[in-house]
């Protein structure tokens, strides 16, 4: 793999001009922002770790945009790649996180108690709850750059921290590598197990290599916990069920994290965190938080309604089919979850997905009964 | 992308154990030579552009192996891996190319006249006549490796000297970026067009990058000589034309290639040779000369014969589908090229091809006519 410093600075031979690339036919937020005079400032920069600028653009260049989603187009190689390429990324950041500024600060809520409501979201609409997020575990490189003895290291703490929970948490870890087919079939019946990645965004990031080396999968018992290793960032944890008591998730995903936390702390490493940007992760869309908090439910007048489009946008939440990110939905089943990640904490998101989606069920009995909706219509959160 | 000469240093920081690649259950070339030894012994190294070993193996590691073919799993980012990772490379060259020592000297010999017959392969048979090879341009780094500026310098120094190129060799660049529908059409009717590499080979020793960024296809009006520009090599030479004066496709080959090397010289950028390895490509089994010449011909009844196999290893020629390397042959057509790439010359190899085809048509006729062949078995060449 190319960019390495040496060569970084052999690229120096050529001027900016002839390095930078051609962004003409491209439709991410990297390409809205980089224009040659930011290349020319960033391109002999690096960072301790030796991530460059190429690095954190590559995947952006060669995927020049999707269809239906305006994608980001960089990733972080580390934690210092968000300081040593401000000048491009605090830009892409204030685009994406709906006008963040260099100088916000990020709060973190991890206090369950702090939501008001959610165990009672209707389950003949709302069929399960779900709410997920990433860490990075500071003083190792993120997924586009890591080395094999990071990513093992990572992994060796990760199952070491985890083997000490206990109680309704307590679980077993199953690497991708050592997976025998009755596991890999049964993780793939509970919707568990994570594939090497296949898309271009991420394998052109280098998140793929050594696939599927120091990747694997953690889940409790009653399988309503489960953390993934080194995929997209060092851990992602998910706290899931069928019905509708988000709080009862909210509860576990917060506690679980805690213990997760404090489990990494006693062994000396910390979660990458900081007050402006909250949560380090690798993609830029994921600061903050890094939190997901959805729900699959049955909406089928609502979700054909003129003004669903409208509603989801006040209410501050986003649609997707069940398959996930960018599928259809089936059976007028949506997955809805908030959309936004980064400067607001994470009660406040599950609170907007708890009280978002009881306004959305009682719109679909509105419409069921043949009637309007038009006086729960919210404001703009 | 990572692997940066500081990352390269910040990987030390980690034991071999901990860095080396688990190939357990892999299958290439790299595989069967990597050591734990060797890697802790090269893992410190670089090429004076910066390319590491972990650049070298990823696509090995990243591609255990292929049911049918033996990959080779490694590449070279600069003409100084061969020197610099001779450790790795010296023992796959002589696993690959049969024994080929790291003392031997490789023997060049683009001289057609040399060329006995050849011009009279029965049409009947031979549907079409090809030779292929590649050529890496002196001073820059190579597909995996390279970066936008050396790319499209790469781009612009060949499009410079083909644009040189007068007679039977006048012809147009069609850069891959600018090309409108209707030529992309008629590439691709022409059979001429490549694609954007799906390859996972490819694909994980980083050539894809900034695609189609400085890619193109350069042909002659008459469409019998065709160069690829930053695709899997600096340049691909293809010399071609249907029925089987393969003394004719050979011919403008070797013109063809000299004329284009004469312009590079004269900018003071060489072919990468020497007279060890003879022309320097980027995978590992392209050094020597490269070349692979070959014939679609209809060989129904030999191809179905208990000794088809035996025939081709002893006439050191090998046979694919006529969709390439790994198709299934369709109708009884075969695509039959030279197996061997180093060790021999270019007159060497096609006159393989040249008297193995002229045998394996008798030997067809004869089957047609319900006779043995039992006495035209060839001897080992």
């Amino acid at each position: 793999m190319p960019f390495g410093n040496t060569h970084n600075k052999l690229k120096m031979n050529y001027s900016a001009e002839q390095e930078y690339p051609d962004l003409s036919q491209h439709n991410n937020h990297m390409a809205k922002v980089l224009t040659p005079e930011m290349y020319a400032n960033l391109r002999d920069k690096e960072t301790p770790s030796g991530f460059t600028v190429d690095d954190v653009i590559q995947t952006g260049i060669d995927n020049p945009g999707h269809p239906f989603i305006m994608t980001v187009g960089c990733v972080a190689g580390d934690e210092e790649t968000y300081e040593v390429f401000k000048e491009l990324l605090d830009p892409v950041i204030e685009d994406r996180h709906g006008g963040y500024k260099p100088s916000d600060k990020h709060k973190t809520d991890l206090n369950p108690d702090n939501l008001v409501g959610g165990d009672d979201l209707d389950p003949n609409y709302v069929l399960s709850s779900r709410v997920r997020t990433g860490r990075s575990v500071r003083g190792f490189c993120l997924p586009p750059h890591c080395s094999r003895g990071e990513r093992r290291a990572i992994e060796n703490m990760a199952i070491e921290s985890l083997a000490s929970l206990d109680g309704d948490l307590n679980g077993q870890y199953y690497a991708l590598k050592n997976m025998t087919d009755d596991e890999q079939q049964q993780l793939i019946d509970d919707h568990f197990l994570f594939d090497k990645p296949v898309s271009p965004l991420l394998l052109a990031s280098g998140m793929g290599r050594d696939w599927p080396d120091g990747r694997g999968i953690w889940h409790n018992d009653g399988k309503t916990f489960l953390v993934w290793v080194n995929e997209e960032d060092h851990l992602r944890v998910i706290s899931m069920q069928k019905g509708g008591n988000m709080k009862e998730v909210f509860h576990r995903f917060c506690t679980g994290l805690t213990k997760i936390e404090s489990l990494f702390k006693d062994k000396g490493h910390e979660f990458m965190w900081n007050e402006h940007l909250g949560y380090v992760l690798t993609c830029p869309s994921n600061l903050g938080t890094g939190l997901r908090a959805g729900v699959h439910v049955k909406l089928p007048n609502v979700s054909k309604h003129e003004k669903f489009g409208e509603v989801l946008k006040r209410l501050r939440l986003q649609k997707r089919g069940t398959g996930g990110v960018d599928t259809a939905a089936v059976g007028g089943v949506f997955d809805i979850s908030n959309a936004d990640r980064l400067g607001f904490s994470e009660v406040e998101l599950v609170q907007m997905v708890v009280d978002g989606v009881k306004t959305l069920v009682e719109m679909e009995k509105r419409l069921e009964g043949g009637q309007s909706f038009d006086d729960l219509m919210p404001d703009q959160k | 992308m990572p692997f940066g000469n500081t990352h390269n240093n910040f990987k030390l920081n980690f034991k071999v154990e901990e860095e080396y690649p688990d190939l357990t259950k892999h299958n290439n070339h790299m595989a069967k030579v990597l050591t734990k030894d060797m890697y802790a012994k090269l893992r410190d190294k670089q090429t004076p552009s910066g390319f590491t070993l972990d650049d070298v193996i990823q696509t090995g590691v990243d591609n255990p192996g292929h049911p049918f073919i033996m990959t080779v799993g490694c590449v070279a980012g600069d003409e100084e891996s061969y020197e610099v990772f001779k450790d790795l490379l010296d023992p796959i060259i002589s696993d690959r190319h049969s024994g080929y020592k790291p003392t031997d000297k490789h023997k060049t010999d683009l001289n057609f006249e040399n060329l006995k017959g050849g011009d009279d392969l029965d049409p009947n048979y031979v549907l079409s006549s090809r030779v292929r090879t590649g050529r890496s341009i002196k001073g820059y780094t190579l597909p995996p490796h390279n970066s936008r500026g050396e790319r499209r310098a790469v781009e612009r120094l060949s499009v410079e000297a083909l644009n040189t190129l007068d007679g039977e060799f006048k012809g147009k660049y069609y850069p891959l970026n600018k090309m409108s529908d209707a030529e992309q059409e008629q590439l691709i009717a022409d059979h001429f067009l490549f694609d954007k590499p799906v390859s996972p080979l490819l694909l994980g020793a980083g050539m894809a990058r900034d695609w189609p960024d400085a890619r193109g296809i350069w042909h002659n009006d008459a469409k019998s000589f065709l160069v690829w520009v930053n695709e899997e090599d600096h340049l691909r030479v293809i010399s071609m034309e249907k029925g089987g004066n393969m003394k004719e496709v050979f011919r403008r080959f070797c013109v063809g290639l000299k004329r284009i090397e004469e312009t590079f010289k004269k900018h003071n950028h060489g072919f990468m040779w020497n007279e060890h390895l003879g022309y320097v490509l980027t995978c590992p089994s392209n050094l020597g000369t490269g070349l692979r010449g070959g014939v679609h011909v209809k060989l129904p009844k030999l191809s179905t014969h208990p000794k088809f196999e035996e025939i081709l290893t002893r006439l050191r020629l090998q046979k694919r589908g006529t969709g390439g390397v790994d198709t299934a042959s369709v109708g009884g057509v075969f695509d039959i090229s030279n197996a061997d790439r180093l060790g021999s010359s270019e007159v060497d190899q096609v006159q393989m091809v040249v008297d193995g085809v002229k045998l394996m048509v008798e030997m067809e006729k004869k089957l047609e006519k319900g006779e043995a062949i039992d006495g035209m078995i060839p001897a080992q060449k």
